[in-house]
Formats: structure tokens, C-alpha cells, sequence
């Protein structure tokens, strides 16, 4: 045990260096959502009014999926490189290997979402703090789930890494699109609303909103809750599996 | 060092059965330098996979350092190091804080791994570039950086997999200064994998000559060539008829107007087969022996040359 936990602070140390020595980088990964924060949100708050409520928590969840995929990707350049096979050759642990990784992506996620929701504070977005910390308890444990299932699409992509690729452009969008985080799903019509309804992100998503309105016992949480424990666990299960057949 | 018997590994490809190596048997001593040598798909790597944990045998077992690699992979793993045939150095990472990492990794404390880090910068002469990321590194000092990787933990024995290719001559060189420094200073028992075969003749005591999965040759690299090659006789004539009666006398065919032929020694050889010829009537225009090269060992037991379909990747 105390080898599995000096090794998993090895990983995560080797992991969040590059970030620490160049801590703009972590910005430059929140291009995507900070745009989204200010020019479709800005748009948005213009068009409907007050709807920084209900928009923040949809950009919390877009970067949790984002996010996690980009771990993804750095194992991936580490596979198709030497580094992996080096560190596999050594005697540190794999699930290690595995957790030390994970721990770095939900650091990395609750660091950009605080700063994203500090953001949005002067736009009108209003605290409520109970809700804030349940919903980044949340984001932080589907942080893991689908960083780890995103750790297995590379380890399965290996060595030229297309599969990785195509999953992850093809379905991050859709997904993203399919959950009501840009628009409410409500405005469209019925054949959306039913594949919306299949999506586990969509519960994530509304389970968010209701916790940052401080709706805590809305019945959306436990939805939510549900969906996002079927991801993480499902995410280290068959993480760990694929990590410890060897790569 | 490393004791293999029947050493198998298959692979199932496509429901096809691929036996990439087929029985390996092979003792390796303590301090020995051995080259690993055979064509692409020999199974080299496949054997050097298997003996640093990273594939479990098929069958046949594998004990290296004292340890089983199937049933003891940690202890195995504490005692080799490896440099292996891609970068070890992640792209994102500078080459000191990797060497940290690698240090830690193999249980050192932090502070035991920054000294001893910067110790191997100085020994493979990498000290300035310490803080720089792998990208901005000549293939030489990748590799160089690679080799320092492999030794954090003081290694009894090293598998490098192919650790010159790829680069430019003069960093081939160098590369070896510095494989050949370590084995002076530390005794380390070195078993490498290369493509060169001229690399594999000057540089390893050993040679093992792997092909279609089985070891087909084993020994210095001398006694290889003698055994099984020989010295060869050169000689030109001035007309493809004189050739043909020179080639007859030395049981060897004629291309145009030059004969070789294979001899156990060809400077003492020579003398008599030069008298012979003339007494033949045969003027032979220009003569030249030379020793065998590894290529010829592998054309003698294959019928194929080694350079042929070796093409480094």
C-alpha cells in the first residue's frame, strides 16, 4: 500500500509539473469554454435574459468532458512514444500509473472550474454555496469516470491512436449538443427530446443546474448522481482492467 | 544473468496463428556483452519483451537477474533497466524532472533521485540540457538521455533495443563511448539489439543470430566467421576463359572475370592457389583476401543476406 501511494504521488507529481511550470497553459486549455462563457453566454443573457443561472453549469459540465479526453490524449502521446513502456519496465504500480494520472485531470478541473465560476460571479451568477460544492463533488467524480474510460480508448487506440481520434471528435459534440448545454433541449422537438433523454450528460447537466440554483433536493440531483456514479464507476473498473493486461 | 528455456510467444493475428518466437534457449553471464542480431521480424524485440516483463510468454520460462519474469515481474523489473527502441523521455516533460520521475519510480527518495539525476546529466554529458523538453534534442542526445533513463537505478543489466539507429555516425559513436564507459566503470551486463552489423562484429563478445523466431547462431563474432563463413579469395583475370579454369581449380563458380572462393584461411591459402593457377596458365591480373563480415555468417546459414529486407524503420 505505502508503495501504491509513493508511486501515485509519483505519477501525479510527473503529471502536474508541466502545468505548474507553465500555469498559462491551463488557461489556454479553458479556450473553449470561456469563450462560450462570454460570447454565446453574453449572446444568450442578451436574447432570454438572466441566464447565467442556468448557462455556467452547462460550460462546468463542457469542460468536464473536454477535459478528461485531453488526459486522454497526453497518455496517448506517452503510448505512441517511449515513456509508457519505460514506466512499465519499472516497478511502480499500474493502478498507480492509472490513479496518479486521474488525480492530476480532477486537480486540473476543479481549478478551472472554480476560476470559471469566479469568472461568471461579476456577470451575475449567484453563489449558493452548499449547491456549488455538491455540484463540483460531481463534476470532479465524472472528471474521473470518463478521464479513466478515456485512458482505455487510448490504451485501446494504441499505437497509431486513430480510434482515439475518431471516438473522441465524433462524440463529444453530439454529446455535448444532445445534453442542453448550449440551448434548453425543451424547445425542441419530440425525436430530440428522446435522444436527448438517453444521453446520461443530460441528467448530469440538469442535476448541475439545480444544484448551483441551490435546488439540492430537487429530484434531478439524484438522477444526476446516479448518472454520474454509472461513469466513474464504470471508468475506473475498466480502467484499471486495461491497465493492469498490460498495454 | 538471463536463463531462458523454450522461450515461446504467439500471437493471434487476425485468427491466424503467428509464432514470433520459437524456443528460445539462452544463458547469458553475469558481465557479458551480447548483440542481438536478425532481420526485421526475427522476433528480437518479441524476445526482449518478454525478458523486461513487458509480454508474457506464450510458454518456456524466463529467469532474469534471479527472478522468473512470469511469476516474480516487480523483482525482475527492480533489477534491469531498459532503454527501449522509441524515446523514453515524454515530449511534455524536461529531461532533469523525467529523470527524477524515473528515479522515484524505481523507489528512490527525492532527494536521492535529484542527485543522482544530476550525476547521470554529467555522465552522458547532457548537464546543459537539463531544463530542455526531449523535442528540442538531437537524436543523439535523446538517446543519450534514453541510456541515462535506463541506468537511475544502477542496473546490474541493461537491454537496450536498438539504441544507434537511426542516428548519424558520429552519435553512433558516441553512443557506444559511452555504452562501453559504463560497462568499464560498473561491470554492467549488457544484452542489445542492433541492426548494424558491423556494430554487433566490433562492439559485443557475444553474438546470438536470431531468425524466424530461433536461435541459429551463437558466439564471439570470430569464431562465427571462421566456423561458418570463412575468409574469401578474390581474384580477377584478364579473360572470362581464364576464370572459368581458375574457378574450376578452386571449385568456386566465375562471374565475368572475377572467381571468389571460400577459404578457412586465405592469407595461407593464397600463396598455393596463386602457384597453382600459373601453372594452369592462368594470369591472374589482381588478388585480394578478406575476412568474412557477420552478413556472410547469415547468407552461410540462411542463404539470405541480413541487408537485404533490413531496412531500419
Amino acid at each position: 500500500m505505502t508503495t501504491f501511494l509513493r508511486d501515485t504521488a509519483t505519477v501525479f507529481t510527473r503529471e502536474i509539473t508541466p502545468s505548474i511550470r507553465e500555469p498559462m497553459g491551463l488557461l489556454f486549455d479553458m479556450g473553449q469554454p470561456l469563450l462560450f462563457l462570454f460570447l454565446f453566454g453574453s449572446l444568450l443573457d442578451g436574447a432570454v435574459g438572466s441566464t447565467w443561472q442556468w448557462f455556467v453549469p452547462g460550460i462546468l459540465v463542457m469542460m468536464c468532458l473536454s477535459g478528461p479526453m485531453a488526459a486522454g490524449y497526453t497518455l496517448l502521446v506517452d503510448l505512441i512514444g517511449g515513456s509508457m513502456e519505460r514506466m512499465l519496465v519499472s516497478p511502480m504500480n499500474r493502478t498507480a500509473m492509472l490513479v496518479g494520472r486521474t488525480m492530476k485531470t480532477m486537480v486540473v478541473l476543479l481549478a478551472q472550474a472554480v476560476l470559471i465560476i469566479v469568472l461568471a460571479l461579476p456577470l451575475g451568477f449567484q453563489l449558493h454555496p452548499a449547491g456549488v460544492l455538491a455540484g463540483l463533488a460531481m463534476l470532479v467524480a465524472l472528471g474521473v469516470g470518463l478521464g479513466a474510460l478515456s485512458f482505455v480508448l487510448a490504451i485501446k487506440s494504441a499505437p497509431d491512436g486513430t480510434l482515439f481520434y475518431i471516438v473522441t471528435q465524433v462524440l463529444l459534440f453530439p454529446l455535448l449538443l444532445l445534453s442542453g448545454v448550449l440551448l434548453p433541449m425543451d424547445a425542441g422537438p419530440g425525436w430530440l427530446r428522446v435522444i436527448g433523454n438517453l444521453n446520461p450528460i443530460t441528467y448530469i447537466v440538469d442535476a448541475q443546474r439545480a444544484l448551483f440554483a441551490g435546488d439540492l433536493t430537487n429530484l434531478s440531483v439524484l438522477y444526476g448522481t446516479a448518472a454520474t456514479l454509472v461513469v466513474a464507476v464504470g471508468g475506473l473498473v475498466l480502467g484499471n482492467r486495461a491497465m493492469r493486461q498490460g498495454v | 544473468m538471463i536463463h531462458t528455456r523454450g522461450l515461446t510467444r504467439v500471437f493471434k493475428v487476425k485468427k491466424q496463428t503467428v509464432e514470433a518466437v520459437r524456443g528460445i534457449d539462452l544463458d547469458v553471464e553475469t558481465g557479458q556483452l551480447v548483440a542481438f542480431l536478425g532481420p526485421n521480424g526475427a522476433g528480437k524485440s518479441t524476445t526482449l519483451r518478454m525478458l523486461t516483463t513487458l509480454l508474457p510468454p506464450t510458454s518456456g520460462t524466463a529467469t532474469v537477474a534471479g527472478h522468473d519474469v512470469a511469476r516474480e515481474p516487480a523483482k525482475v523489473r527492480a533489477r534491469i533497466g531498459y532503454v527501449g527502441q522509441k524515446n523514453g523521455a515524454g515530449e511534455n516533460f524536461r529531461a532533469r524532472d523525467e529523470l527524477v520521475v524515473q528515479g522515484r519510480a524505481y523507489g528512490l527518495t527525492t532527494a536521492q533521485a535529484r542527485e543522482r539525476a544530476d550525476e547521470l546529466l554529467d555522465l552522458l554529458d547532457l548537464g546543459p540540457l537539463a531544463q530542455r523538453k526531449p523535442g528540442t534534442l538531437s537524436g543523439g542526445q535523446r538517446r543519450r538521455l534514453d541510456i541515462a533513463l535506463g541506468l537511475i537505478h544502477r542496473p546490474e543489466l541493461l537491454f537496450l533495443d536498438e539504441p544507434s539507429t537511426g542516428l548519424d555516425p558520429q552519435s553512433r559513436a558516441d553512443i557506444w563511448t559511452h555504452i562501453l564507459r559504463l560497462r568499464e566503470a560498473y561491470g554492467t551486463t549488457l544484452f542489445l539489439t542492433t541492426h548494424y552489423l558491423e556494430e554487433a562484429d566490433s562492439m559485443a563478445e557475444r553474438v546470438v543470430i536470431i531468425d524466424n523466431g530461433r536461435i541459429i547462431a551463437d558466439g564471439t563474432a570470430a569464431k562465427l566467421k571462421n566456423d561458418l563463413a570463412g575468409d574469401q579469395i578474390t581474384i580477377t583475370t584478364n579473360t572470362a576463359q581464364e576464370a572459368e579454369t581458375a574457378a574450376r581449380i578452386g571449385e568456386a563458380t566465375a562471374e565475368g572475370t572475377t572467381v571468389r572462393l571460400r577459404v578457412p584461411n586465405a592469407a595461407a591459402a593464397l600463396p598455393e592457389y596463386l602457384r597453382t593457377l600459373e601453372a594452369a596458365g592462368v594470369k591472374v591480373a589482381t588478388a585480394e583476401t578478406s575476412r568474412p563480415t557477420l552478413d556472410d555468417v547469415f547468407l552461410a546459414l540462411t542463404g539470405r543476406s541480413l541487408t537485404d529486407d533490413d531496412i531500419p524503420a
